[in-house]
């Protein structure tokens, strides 16, 4: 099986939503595992792994449920009452 | 004229209960009977039989579900509720109280409403639109989580604390609309329409539990209508979980409660996500350990067979070679000189065997010549003076001519 090229996204990782930083990273893993590689390219792919473990974390434990209301076809926030 | 009757004639208190009772039980129309009223000092005793009063503005009744009966019932008594019974007199006669048995409950107005409900079922069923080919699958893990519910309401709360818990990632988008009145059902179809074009992963259509009226939107014809043609997979969580609305026949997923719909919105949670990061995290490590280790055992190998092949090992060599170069040198060298220091010596005992002093200890003279130094060997050689050497000295000689 030929040695996929990995999409890499050259914008940064903080940009990245959850989603796309999870499929990057299992893109990486997946090359990775076929085991092709040279050296210096898979140090800087581990290292890119590495970064968007990290941002997926960050993402998680940070991540606020975020609730907003439809008003015709725009949105606004929506405050839950306190009853 | 009834015979118990006669003034003369005393009873006992069971008997006259007892003949109350027999009135009562037979008259046909007291036998099977539906009575309307309002549930009022609900009782659910161990025993499994049920007693309440049903009363009016003016009067009340004792009544009793037995058992088996009350475990059939369709509907969760409540205090306050109105309903319609069925069932039929008699008499407790220890306490002399005529009752109700009941073997049939109903809310008010149920009956009606029913048959409304088992009618618009068959025809949109006959449809097609509650067919189970039509529904799709809920996603994983939606992005975008629509909710279709009243703004106000533990429905409302209680999903979204539901989310909140388990997928604080999603984003929720609320299109609010009362859930109940004649209001209700143009304004849920306006929510699921505008909803739908925020294009979200999914929607939850719920409302908390109530009567059969209180759902009744949720069997009004527009708003199951709405629900089939949603482009977005819908959830549907309306009452409690015996209640089923004509909306969960057209949704793509049933709910028992409203709570329910929000955990199978979510069927990946952040716990899901906590456990895959992990074993990405888990998979990188490995697989960089893996690498390295594989270079330092190359590395190694490589290492080991330049140490081998490398001046140095051969300088050492050559060392190695020369020292032993040297060392059969110096002894072949050494061989040699002893082999030349035994013919001198050799030689120096032969020559000292033929050394003329020698000869001289043996009582042999050395005469010479003193005119000319010859040696006198022959008798002819004797002449003049000469010198005679002895083996202590010498001394001279004339010949006697």
């Amino acid at each position: 099986m030929a040695k996929t090229a990995v999409k890499k996204s050259e914008r940064s990782i903080e940009e990245l939503t959850y989603e796309e930083a999870l499929v990057e990273l299992e893109q990486i893993v997946e090359v990775l595992e076929g085991e092709q590689n040279p050296l210096e390219e898979s140090m800087k792919l581990f290292e890119r792994g590495q970064a968007l473990v990290r941002q997926c974390g960050a993402l998680l434990e940070s991540a606020q449920l975020k609730v907003q209301k439809l008003v015709g076809d725009s949105m606004v926030g929506f405050e839950e009452d306190s009853e | 004229m009834q015979p118990t009757l006669f003034s003369s004639v005393h009873l006992t208190v069971s008997q006259l209960t007892f003949h109350i009772r027999k009135q009562l039980e037979d008259d046909p129309t007291l036998q099977d009977v539906w009575v309307d009223g309002e549930i009022s000092n609900l009782s659910k005793p161990a025993s499994g039989h049920i007693y309440f009063t049903l009363k009016d503005k003016n009067a009340s009744l004792r009544c009793v579900i037995w058992k088996l009966d009350a475990a059939r019932l369709r509907v969760n008594l409540q205090d306050g509720m109105a309903v319609e019974v069925h069932g039929r007199i008699t008499v407790y006669e220890p306490q002399g109280q005529y009752q109700l048995i009941v073997n049939l409950v109903q809310p008010k107005g149920e009956g009606r409403l029913y048959q409304e409900y088992m009618r618009l079922k068959s025809m949109l069923e006959a449809e097609g639109l509650f067919d189970s080919e039509r529904k799709r699958s809920i996603p994983e893990r939606p992005q975008t989580i629509g909710v279709v519910t009243s703004a106000t309401g533990a429905a409302l709360r209680d999903m979204l604390n539901t989310l909140r818990r388990r997928l604080p990632l999603a984003r929720v988008i609320l299109a609010a609309s009362p859930v109940q009145g004649v209001e209700a059902p143009p304004a849920l179809v306006n929510a699921l329409v505008s909803l739908n074009k925020q294009n979200p992963d999914v929607i939850l259509l719920a409302r908390g539990g109530g009567s059969i009226e209180d759902l009744w939107a949720f069997n009004d014809e527009r708003v199951v209508r709405a629900v089939a043609d949603s482009k977005t997979p819908i959830i549907c969580g309306v009452g409690h979980e015996t209640d089923f609305t004509l909306c969960d026949f057209a949704a793509d997923l049933r709910a028992p409660t409203p709570t329910a719909a929000a955990e199978l919105a979510t069927q990946t949670t952040i716990d899901d996500l906590r456990a895959q990061l992990d074993y990405y995290t888990a998979r990188l490590t490995d697989l960089t350990s893996n690498l390295l280790a594989e270079q330092k055992a190359g590395l190694s190998a490589l290492a080991s067979r330049l140490k081998y092949v490398s001046p140095e090992r051969r300088i050492q060599s050559e060392y190695q070679h020369l020292d032993e170069l040297s060392r059969r040198a110096f002894s072949a060298m050494n061989h040699r000189i002893q082999l030349q220091a035994s013919r001198v010596d050799g030689m120096s005992k032969r020559l000292q065997s033929l050394n003329p002093e020698g000869v001289l200890s043996r009582g042999y003279a050395i005469i010479t010549r003193k005119d000319d130094g010859r040696v006198v060997g022959k008798v002819s050689d004797a002449g003049g003076e000469m010198k005679v050497r002895v083996s202590d000295g010498e001394f001279d000689v004339n010949r006697k001519p």
